[in-house]
């Protein structure tokens, strides 16, 4: 891609490039990153592409020094983003911390790879807990996207700024190394932002000599004034649950048995439930989340309602299955598909697993490892 | 229908670049594509491989398994993929660079001395043209003529020197296995 990037137009390109190009489009002014496979596309092409729109391109000296970057450029209401790989984003919690409580807003990419620890550079969704549970210290949340293809790669990136900025609060995307690492058509779509997107004047810090001073800060000593911050951010993400939550389903309406899964996994489920409707005639469907925080409960909880049981298909281990469980509150059992540390899940282990699920006459719940 | 392809080499082939044209060619002809890379720890001259699939309808996982076809460079790429390959499926491999033959006798075999064909088109750098030509005429995966148009875009800027060598190698690759007695 160049100056001359064909919007509006179907490419073939990486996951790491369609998020890179989304956020050029979408008016991001400052992009701040640090290396680390397998994000690495995106750093290098926000490294060519800002610098042919004349906007801030840092390869920072570290990961808290990029998202702290960020902290500054939000405080002046420029739209900004950083990415990395699973240890980064550890790294760059304390900062994504002090964003959401000063309600500033920021979009971040986590392309996960395989931990704990420095762990490989293969895929893995095992940052499920870090990115569904705000990820640093502190009581909040910030809003995730869990998406499944590269398109969606693309348009979420978009509306995670808007939304970023709409309800002042972190958004990221939770994409892992198969996402970011695969090539598939995507179309450019022109940027147009959400239609109530408000002003940003009345809380940036604008030129010192026309403005008055305005103060950006995450302490607040006195008890009172902390924890009335947060019940105003608790009201917030309320809302943010109420009016983003995104999920898409996939041959639910005669399923007997559903397998909830986001992102690569949900590729894999697709797959596997074409195979086991033909094959094998099992009534399956697929229950796949958008945004993984706010989490979809409501509708999956209708759907416990009519289904016999749930397969969670993740490549962590249980850490999804956690929020299906809290969604269905024990009117279905809820069995576990789980790899991990680069495992994928196999289609044929899937249907397998389908088998005995549908099966299962006991009081708990079957996992495959 | 849905085609599962895997090309295989070391490090300097052009093994991506194989794979990007495929998936590009694939985009361009109106189908659904997925290109995915082997990445992890590596070394120059160490192998290289990527993924492709091609579909009529929507892929879901872009990790291919068992492919339907492998398009092999070099010998420790064959001892690898060889065994992987779907039965009744096809492999291309480069008998400029192995000698020993393929063992299995339930799938399709094309031979392509992809080097010295490339050698003769002018530069054997461009082994890999030639064996991409020879699949696409084989298979019709992806149109030949696709494939050349396809050049122009991911090496886009190259010389027109570079570029015409590209296509006539990818032509001859094709004229491989349109002649009825082939090597």
């Amino acid at each position: 891609m160049s100056e001359k990037v064909p919007i509006g137009e179907k490419v073939l390109m990486k996951g790491n490039e369609a998020i890179g190009e989304a956020a050029v489009q979408a008016g991001c002014m400052g992009y701040f990153g640090y290396p680390i496979t397998p994000q690495n596309e995106l750093t290098a092409y926000m490294s060519k592409r800002m610098v042919e729109e004349g906007r801030t391109f840092i390869q920072s000296e570290s990961e808290i020094a990029a998202i702290n970057m960020c902290f500054g450029a939000a405080t002046v209401g420029q739209r900004c983003m950083t990415s990395s790989s699973s240890p980064g984003i550890s790294l760059k919690q304390e900062g994504v911390s002090y964003m959401a409580s000063a309600e500033l807003p920021v979009f971040y990419v986590n392309v996960n790879r395989g931990g704990p620890g420095l762990g490989n550079i293969s895929p893995a969704q095992s940052d499920y807990f870090q990115a569904t549970r705000g990820g640093g210290h502190g009581d909040y949340r910030v809003i995730a996207f869990g998406p499944s293809n590269l398109q969606e790669l693309y348009d979420y990136t978009m509306l995670g700024f808007d939304l970023a900025d709409k309800y002042r609060n972190p958004a990221m995307i939770l994409a892992d190394g198969i996402l970011g690492q695969m090539m598939e058509p995507v179309t450019l779509k022109p940027y147009s932002p959400i239609p109530d997107l408000p002003s940003k004047q009345p809380w940036r810090l604008g030129d010192p000599s026309t403005s008055e001073p305005l103060l950006v800060t995450s302490l607040i000593l006195q008890v009172s004034g902390m924890e009335e911050r947060n019940y105003r951010l608790f009201e917030k993400y309320e809302k943010i649950a109420e009016n983003e939550t995104r999920w898409d389903e996939y041959k639910t309406d005669d399923a007997e048995i559903v397998i909830v899964s986001y992102g690569t996994a949900a590729r894999i489920s697709r797959n596997v439930i074409d195979r086991a409707r033909e094959e094998e005639g099992i009534k399956v469907g697929l229950f796949r989340p958008i945004t993984i925080w706010p989490y979809p409960t409501q509708p999956l909880r209708a759907l416990a309602e009519r289904v016999k049981s749930f397969l969670v298909v993740e490549m962590s281990l249980g850490q999804m299955w956690e929020d299906v469980r809290l969604a269905v509150e024990g009117r279905a059992p809820v069995h576990l598909h789980g790899r991990t540390a680069g495992g994928i899940p196999e289609e044929d282990e899937v249907i397998e697993q389908l088998k005995q699920a549908l099966e299962y006459k006991g009081d708990a719940y079957l996992r495959n490892f | 229908m849905t085609q599962k392809i895997r090309c295989a080499g070391f490090g300097g082939q052009g093994i991506v670049l194989m794979g990007r044209l495929i998936a590009h060619s694939g985009m361009e002809e109106g189908r659904h594509t997925t290109f995915f890379p082997q990445y992890g720890a590596a070394m120059r001259g160490g192998t290289a491989n990527c993924s492709v699939i091609v579909s009529d309808g929507e892929i879901a996982s872009p990790m291919v398994e068992t492919p339907d076809a492998v398009l092999i460079m070099n010998g420790p790429s064959l001892d690898k993929f060889e065994p992987t390959v779907k039965s009744g499926g096809w492999i291309f491999y480069n008998t400029s660079l192995i000698s020993r033959e393929v063992e299995r006798d339930d799938v399709n075999v094309v031979k392509v001395p992809a080097n010295e064909i490339a050698e003769d088109a002018g530069t054997g750098k461009a082994a890999n043209m030639v064996m991409l030509g020879a699949f696409a005429a084989k298979l019709g995966t992806v149109g030949v003529e696709t494939l050349s148009k396809a050049l122009d875009k991911q090496l886009h800027g190259k010389s027109d020197e570079i570029m015409n060598v590209n296509r006539e190698a990818l032509k001859r690759g094709a004229d491989l296995v349109k002649e009825p007695a082939s090597t």
